[in-house]
């Protein structure tokens, strides 16, 4: 039985565009206050616009809020539910995060104000710092990676530009079969080769095969961290040596590291660098696909080797500390984007870690851990679980049970919509077959787990009674699944007028 | 739950991980904070910066990357509904379709603003956005030399570098006419016939607007791409687009559409281009389709290209967009629209040349190019530019950039930005504020 969701009015609304109407407007600028001048007469009439802008909306207040409001309750979002994703931790985004950022001395403060005009912003960026050093017991912080995948891509420099220091850059970065596709893309860019190495029965970085692969050409490992199985790599410290010991490096991918935060530190583990991503772990909104931020920690014998500037601390005569910026870094990787990173994602990640504080993080960590072991332990029964060890914060199963009714993970998603959850996480890792990644984060309460544990046993049930059902779903939603090849053949990717066409 | 499970305690879960690995004491973090507390904290710390409204309460004259323009209330009132910020990427498009079709009218207002036939549906920001446009360029032609401008934004200059490091990518640069402060068309030609793409920003660094269409012939002449990136989207409201000036590539920064500065982020980077090239795009694209029963509906679609399927041969290791922002420019361009956005450019530029010709006609003050311009200009003063600015602090005024911190040999000049949120009687006190230290000297 569907417990969490019922059918419900759903609007209909066309786009902006079809809203327009000649001469409507929804704004009013304060009145020119200098003296005009024939615009021809200021830029000459070969740099002027001749085309009018006539593909821009003209409408009012009343329809801008309408259309985006109805366009809005088309979507599904944290707020309105649990985000079984794996490895992506949907997790609530505290408001006060989102009040906090929109402080005026935040969100006016103009990226060139000068250093001695900035020492709250200088002084909001460094605390962040310190505490996300602390986090990962990785000291030297750099803030300005615009996203997880744009840190991994920083980290990877600053270990290129750490071989090269001395003497040999190397050839080759190994990247383990279960790792997300921004590592060996990331390393790519970086002008490395991937090697893929493969995954034991567990799941795990198979020891002797590394011993064989490891060599002078291999600049690091790329691995993630409880690994995208949800397991924490036993051997880590033995990985980082093998690696320490042949002169390579160790880079983790920090996207799993809502199971680690307070319980253990990848510094401890002997891991060189790792980047954050601070829209999972911190709780920083998802936005539907960004803002994100990929801070990277490192140790401080790569701290040269950071993005610049840097941001220092500086003592007056009177002994008045000040900060300033520090742009003189000449064994930097350069700069990986403009000003200073996603500042306002950089906000709400303080807030949340101060507003958990050191208990609150490990409580975050320990709740998550237990939603998940708590799933794994009531599925059990129903989904084939993909690889038995200990799973730490997210839980793989695959859809063996369900093949032989010919419903597969698509469909089981797809049913999940249907009973008012967002799907699970689907087909990754690339090596389950079929693989249904389920993590619930430490916000959800035992009540929400509950009715996803019941819709998923329901679909199971589903599944060997009637799968036509499952494998048709989702049947609730405004659309039902659409035609993505069709998209994909004849490109349709902006809106045209019709008499245009 | 633990006893459902058959577990005696938190420390049971969490036997995966070695002993001697695990933290025996807290994290060496601040107590907790109350709500009530963690708000004093950041008004504190946000009281010590100074913008217009906060801190020492200061007009500013800054632009260089990042515009003070007009934001309309609704953008905060429509993207803090938690269906829009606290939704996921939107892979499962039958509950999605709200970010979906907002992209897909993004996509189509930044074609009609750039003058392309395709944009993705957003990258992290501008300067990301042309080292993206440089590697793009280098797949479709398979040539490893660009060409950039030598009044690219410096920030931007400094991204691509490091990008193309490890590339395998070489750089040379265009230079600019000392008079105008635009680049010399004659240099393109010199460059020779083995370059992916030449790449020019309009209005470059100085402000000043380039001749699109004659440096989009001249680079066609030597075979390479045409990239044009745009760091003030706003002057597309009135200048000439680059796609009416034969680009191929159109890549910026939205930020000027309604997006607060947030000292430099978040951002939103645009980035279109022509039909032919879209399957080389880097980014997400969002595209029309059809369920079963012939409802229109919006995917995300050519995935073929991107780092989940295709890993290490992916056209870019790029994971995401900027979802919220891309929503927040299409909601400022449709409160704004075709005529607003045409009327705040217009402002933009009455009100900078009314500023340029005050301040160029104090004594000893010019202004260093004669390029036109849209809403910043190059002023040259009589002194140091640090110690003009010093100066003006102490009237309350952030009178721009000094350029020396990245043109060394521009030890007097200033970048003095002008937009619609300037009022005269600012410009009026940077006027009077900047002869009282050149008379004070005398």
């Amino acid at each position: 039985m569907i417990k969490k969701a019922s059918t419900h009015i759903s609007q209909n609304e066309g786009t902006i565009f079809e809203r327009s109407r000649p001469g409507r407007v929804g704004y009013r600028l304060p009145a020119l206050d200098v003296d005009e001048s024939p615009i021809e007469s200021l830029i000459g009439r070969d740099l002027l616009r001749n085309d009018d802008l006539a593909g821009l909306p003209e409408v009012s207040e009343v329809d801008v809020v309408r259309h985006f409001t109805r366009l809005s309750t088309w979507n599904y979002a944290v707020d309105l539910g649990m985000y079984p994703l794996g490895s992506c931790t949907m997790k609530y985004n505290p408001k006060i995060n989102e009040r906090v950022s929109r402080f005026d001395g935040f969100a006016s403060a103009h990226p060139y104000t000068p250093d001695e005009l900035s020492q709250g912003n200088l002084r909001l960026i460094r605390e962040l710092e310190v505490t996300l050093g602390e986090i990962t017991g990785l000291p030297a912080v750099s803030l300005q990676p615009a996203a997880g995948a744009q840190g991994e891509m920083s980290g990877l420099m600053v270990i290129r530009r750490c071989l090269e220091s001395r003497g040999n850059p190397r050839k080759i970065v190994l990247v383990p079969d279960s790792a997300h596709g921004t590592n060996p893309a990331s390393a790519a860019i970086c002008g490395y080769d991937v090697k893929t190495i493969k995954s034991n029965e567990n799941g795990s970085v198979d020891l002797d095969n590394l011993r064989e692969v490891v060599n002078q050409d291999v600049a690091a490992l790329m691995l993630t961290n409880p690994s995208t199985l949800g397991m924490f790599e036993e051997h880590i410290v033995e990985v980082c040596q093998i690696l320490h010991e042949a002169g390579g490096l160790v880079y983790m991918d920090g996207a799993n590291m809502n199971a680690l935060v307070g319980v253990t530190r990848p510094g401890d583990m002997g891991v060189d660098v790792i980047h954050l991503n601070l829209h999972k772990t911190f709780s920083t909104p998802h936005g539907g696909g960004g803002p994100g931020s990929g801070p990277i920690c490192v140790t401080s014998e790569l701290e040269p080797y950071l993005p610049f500037p840097r941001i220092v601390e500086e003592t007056d005569a009177t002994g008045l500390k000040t900060l300033r910026l520090d742009f003189n870094r000449p064994m930097s990787i350069g700069r990986v984007r403009a000003f200073h990173g996603n500042y306002s994602v950089l906000v709400r990640a303080l807030c949340y870690i101060l507003s958990l504080g050191p208990d609150g993080l490990r409580e975050a960590t320990e709740t998550a851990v237990l939603n998940a072991n708590y799933i794994a332990h009531h599925l059990m029964d129903d989904y084939e679980i993909a690889y038995h060890g200990k799973p730490l914060h997210e839980v793989i199963f695959s859809d063996k049970h369900q093949q032989k009714y010919g419903v597969h993970t698509l469909d089981i998603a797809k049913r999940l919509i249907d009973y008012g959850f967002h799907p699970m996480t689907i087909y990754f890792p690339l090596i389950v077959h079929g693989a249904i990644m389920i993590e619930p984060t430490e916000s959800e309460g035992r009540e929400e787990i509950d009715l996803f544990i019941d819709a998923m046993r329901s679909i199971a049930k589903e599944a060997r009674e009637n799968p036509d059902l499952v494998k048709n779903a989702p049947h609730n939603t405004r659309i039902s699944r659409l035609d993505e090849a069709a998209a994909a053949r004849k490109p349709v990717l902006r809106w045209i007028k019709p008499n245009d066409k | 739950m633990l006893r459902e499970m058959g577990r005696e305690s938190i420390a049971d879960l969490f036997r995966g991980i070695p002993d001697h690995l695990q933290l025996n004491s807290p994290l060496n973090l601040p107590a907790t904070l109350s709500e009530t507390e963690t708000l004093d904290y950041f008004r504190e710390l946000a009281e010590l910066n100074t913008t217009r409204i906060t801190g020492r309460r200061m007009a500013s004259f800054l632009g260089a990357g990042a515009y003070d323009h007009f934001i309309p209330t609704i953008i905060d009132t429509l993207i803090s509904r938690s269906e829009f910020y606290t939704s996921y990427t939107p892979y499962q498009p039958e509950i999605s379709q709200g970010t979906l079709q907002a992209i897909f009218e993004f996509q189509s207002m930044i074609c009609e603003l750039t003058g392309m036939e395709v944009s993705n549906a957003s990258l992290y920001d501008g300067s990301t956005g042309t080292a993206e446009a440089v590697l793009m360029a280098e797949r479709v032609t398979n040539r490893t030399k660009v060409a950039l401008a030598g009044n690219l934004h410096p920030e931007y200059r400094e991204v691509v570098d490091t990008y193309i490091r490890n590339a395998g990518i070489e750089s040379v640069t265009i230079p600019y006419d000392q008079t105008t402060g635009t680049l010399r068309i004659d240099a393109i030609a010199e460059l020779g016939s083995d370059l992916a793409t030449v790449v020019v920003q309009s209005p470059n660094f100085f402000g000043g607007i380039e001749d699109l269409r004659q440096l989009g012939d001249a680079t066609h002449k030597i075979g390479a791409l045409f990239t044009v990136v745009v760091a003030e989207g706003m002057s597309l409201g009135q200048l000439l687009s680059p796609g009416q000036c034969g680009a191929d590539i159109v890549c910026g920064e939205a930020q000027s559409f309604g997006i607060p500065l947030s000292f430099g982020g978040s951002y939103c980077g645009f980035f279109a281009t022509r039909e032919k090239y879209q399957r080389q795009i880097p980014g997400r694209l969002v595209g029309l389709t059809h369920d079963a029963q012939g409802r229109p509906g919006y995917v995300l679609t050519l995935a073929t290209r991107e780092q989940h399927i295709r890993r290490e041969k992916a056209t870019s290791n790029i994971c995401t967009n900027q979802g919220l922002y891309a929503l927040m420019t299409t909601i400022y361009l449709s409160t704004m629209g075709r005529t607003g956005v045409r009327e705040v450019a217009q402002q933009n530029i009455q009100k900078s040349h009314y500023a340029a010709s005050r301040l160029a006609g104090i004594d000893g003050f010019s202004l260093r190019f004669s390029a036109p311009y849209f809403n910043e200009f190059v002023l040259s003063c009589p002194e140091q530019a640090d110690q003009m600015l010093d100066a003006l602090k102490s009237h309350n005024i952030i009178g721009g950039l000094p350029l020396s911190r990245f043109f060394p040999e521009m030890q007097n000049e200033i970048l003095i930005c002008v937009t619609e949120t300037t009022t005269r009687k600012e410009i009026d006190a940077l006027v009077e504020a900047m002869e009282v230290k050149v008379k004070s000297k005398k």
